[in-house]
């Protein structure tokens, strides 16, 4: 009997009894439909995370203060101040492998434009910043280096700061007020949009660090220093040489750090690895319902044999062999799960997509997830159908012919 | 007789072991079945007939002796040779039809040609020689349930013959069938008989068993009584007897 024929003839049986078919098949339609869309859901949150990483451009290096934890990217902000300017114009002065670096200062609180006001993130940098970070100027323009070193008074401000103040105005040449300090906007920063995390990249005001610094937080450390190696390659040289520089001006041994780095490539790691934990996991709770639904197939096949002893004992009397009759089985229960794994696969895209709507980014159902989902269930039918399968093909013709 | 037996038992013994008690249902028989023959087997009910039909068919394997079929000592056969035998050697024919139900007469009679791996151009065009043979051409796609029971022993007799078989076993092939359906069963039987095929067919009716040309009984798991039908009947010439049927299904 070619292969073909048994899949014909499984169909033909499973088709008498379409109902207890679907329902059995529903087991591993709904457990497909979870494997797939948690997978998916899974890869998405992962890309995003990537793909916001990686925009933050590839030879990024984190400067921050306090000692390296494994548990997070770093303690509560602005707990440790041993983060100086001097400290970032020796590494510029002293490491060759660091491009460009900027000080960073962050700040909180209410921007105000006429009756307007806002509540915002102000971001103190040098003209660096912009390069670093990769991002880029709509209108306008960045301050320059002299406007940096001086502390002069003007910001680039995000899209949503904007829209919140002006609406339609033009911003360029306007003045804001941030904590009582004026601030003349001389640029606007290309939308970016949000982070994997939700946070808004276009929520910000950008000022020269000298001009914030003193005068809005009167503090004289930095929250972190972002640098960018010179290539790609050079990342991890370039932290070699940050390390050395200020292990020598903190005068700390190593193991004592009172700064820790963090590469681009350390934070898509950590957050590579947490997600694919949580992926695996909620791989791994939707898999049981995919056993569950095993479970029924196979529970009935084995009401299918009993019902169908004297139909196996009409097809042994008439030369089937031990074989033939495990196979037909064997191929009814991989054919009702791989049907099963086929609409729960269509199901499973169909879920992502829903969930797509409520999430800020999109569920990837990549093509060996949907190979390896359809595999499985053929594997679970194999799995759960060879019991049964067996015992059907062992029976005694004679018993199997007189069972009433 | 020089000629070689079609099937031959020796010192066959058959035990059933039920709960601590064993019943033997055969007991040392002897018994030479030649080719072209078609044998009545008789005896009361729990004589051993099916027992022996069984093992003749391949369905059971005796529990000491011998069986042979055209000469070869199948006893020690496997699960899978005997299933082949089953499939080349040996027709059924049974007393229940016990056709596939939900299933059309045509692939009833396709089902042997299956498992002989014979591809479906082959099936088909065989399956419908098989069923014009016993009389029910146009009754292919008709499913047992739609079929009368003298027409469901047909389809079971065309399933029986469609592998060209040595031998066809009946075992009470007219128990569940009025008189006229006994007889043009009966019929088919004959015609077949004279195309050259052995048959083996198990009655417990006398009359029946005329239509044969030897009887042998049983009592008690052995031979008693082994003779040729002295006037043996022709089924054609018996149906012309029997008051004609008036029945729809013959339309
Ligand atoms: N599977 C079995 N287990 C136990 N005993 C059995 C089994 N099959 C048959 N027997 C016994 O073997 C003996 C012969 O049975 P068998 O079915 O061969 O009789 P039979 O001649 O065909 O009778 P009938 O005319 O009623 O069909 C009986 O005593 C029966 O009870
Ligand atoms: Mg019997």
């Amino acid at each position: 009997m070619s292969l073909f024929e048994i899949i014909k003839l499984a169909l033909i049986s499973l088709g008498r009894n379409k109902l207890r078919s679907f329902l059995t098949a529903l087991g591993i339609i709904i457990g497909v439909t979870s494997v797939v869309a948690m997978v998916g859901l899974g890869q998405g949150a992962y890309n995003s995370v990537q793909e916001n990483i990686a925009k933050m451009g590839t030879n990024l290096i984190m400067v921050l203060p306090g000692a390296a934890s494994k548990r997070g990217f770093h303690g509560p902000r602005g707990s440790a101040t041993t983060l100086t300017p001097e400290d970032s114009q020796a590494i510029e002065r002293e490491c060759p492998s660091v491009g460009l670096i900027t000080p960073i200062v962050r700040s909180g609180g209410q921007a105000v434009f006429g009756n307007k006001n806002w509540q915002t993130n102000v971001m103190g940098c040098n003209d660096h910043y912009l390069q670093i970070a990769s991002r880029e100027v709509d209108r306008g323009r960045f301050f320059t280096a002299a406007e940096a070193r001086s502390g002069q008074k003007v910001c680039i401000i995000g899209m949503t700061v904007v829209e919140n103040l002006f609406g339609n105005l033009n911003p360029i040449g306007q003045t804001i007020r941030f904590k009582k300090l004026p601030l003349t906007v001389i640029g606007v920063l290309k939308e970016r949009g949000e982070t994997s995390m939700g946070a808004d990249q276009d929520d910000q005001i950008l000022v020269p660090f000298e001009a914030i610094q003193r005068r809005i937080l009167g503090a004289t450390h930095a929250h972190m220093f972002n640098v960018s190696a010179r290539t790609p390659e050079l990342v991890e040289t370039a932290k070699g040489e940050i390390t050395q520089v200020l292990r020598h001006r903190h005068r700390v041994k190593e193991g004592d750090e009172d700064f820790h780095i963090r590469t681009q490539e350390d934070i898509a790691e950590m957050a590579g690895s947490t997600l694919a934990i949580i992926g695996m996991l909620l791989g791994s709770i939707a898999s049981v319902s995919l056993l569950v639904g095993g479970i029924g197939i196979m529970n009935i096949m084995l009401v299918s044999v009993t019902e169908r002893t004297r139909e196996i004992g009409i097809r042994m009397a008439i030369g089937a062999k031990t074989s033939d009759i495990l196979y037909q089985f064997l191929i009814e229960a991989v054919t009702l799960s791989c049907i099963g794994g086929s609409i729960g696969i269509l199901g499973g895209i169909g879920l992502s997509k829903i969930i797509s709507y409520f999430i800020s980014f999109s569920p990837e159902v990549s093509m060996p997830a949907i190979v390896v989902s359809f595999i499985f269930s053929g594997g679970v039918g194999i799995f759960f159908g060879l019991y049964p399968a067996w015992k059907a093909s062992q029976l005694d013709p004679i018993e199997a012919f007189r069972f009433e | 007789m020089t000629q070689k037996p079609l099937l031959e038992v020796r010192d066959l013994v058959k035990t059933y072991f039920m709960d601590g008690v064993s019943v033997r249902a055969l007991r040392k028989l002897n018994i030479r079945f030649y080719e072209g023959e078609f044998t009545s087997i008789m005896g009361s009910s729990g004589s051993g007939k099916s027992t022996l039909m069984h093992i003749l068919g391949c369905l059971d394997r005796p529990t000491t002796g011998q069986y042979l079929i055209e000469g070869e000592d199948v006893s020690g056969f496997s699960r899978d040779e005997l299933a082949v035998i089953r499939n080349r050697k040996i027709g059924f024919v049974f007393q229940g039809f016990n056709l596939l139900s939900r299933t059309s007469a045509l692939e009833n009679v396709e089902l042997p040609m299956v498992y002989a791996g014979i591809d479906a151009d082959e099936r088909r065009t065989r399956a419908m020689q098989a069923l014009e043979a016993v009389g029910l051409k146009g009754r292919e796609h008709h499913h047992p349930n739609q079929l009368s029971g003298g027409q469901q022993q047909r389809v079971a007799i065309a399933r029986a013959l469609v592998n060209n078989p040595s031998v066809i076993l009946a075992d009470e092939p007219t128990g569940n069938l009025d008189s006229y359906s006994s007889v043009e069963v009966m019929d088919i039987f004959q015609g077949l008989n004279s195309r050259g095929i052995s048959i083996v067919l198990i009655t417990h009716e006398p009359d029946i068993s005329l239509y044969s040309r030897r009887v042998v009984r049983l009592s008690d798991g052995v031979i008693v009584d082994d003779y040729q039908v002295q006037k043996r009947l022709i089924a054609a010439e018996e149906i012309r007897k029997l008051p004609r049927r008036d029945s729809l299904e013959e339309q």
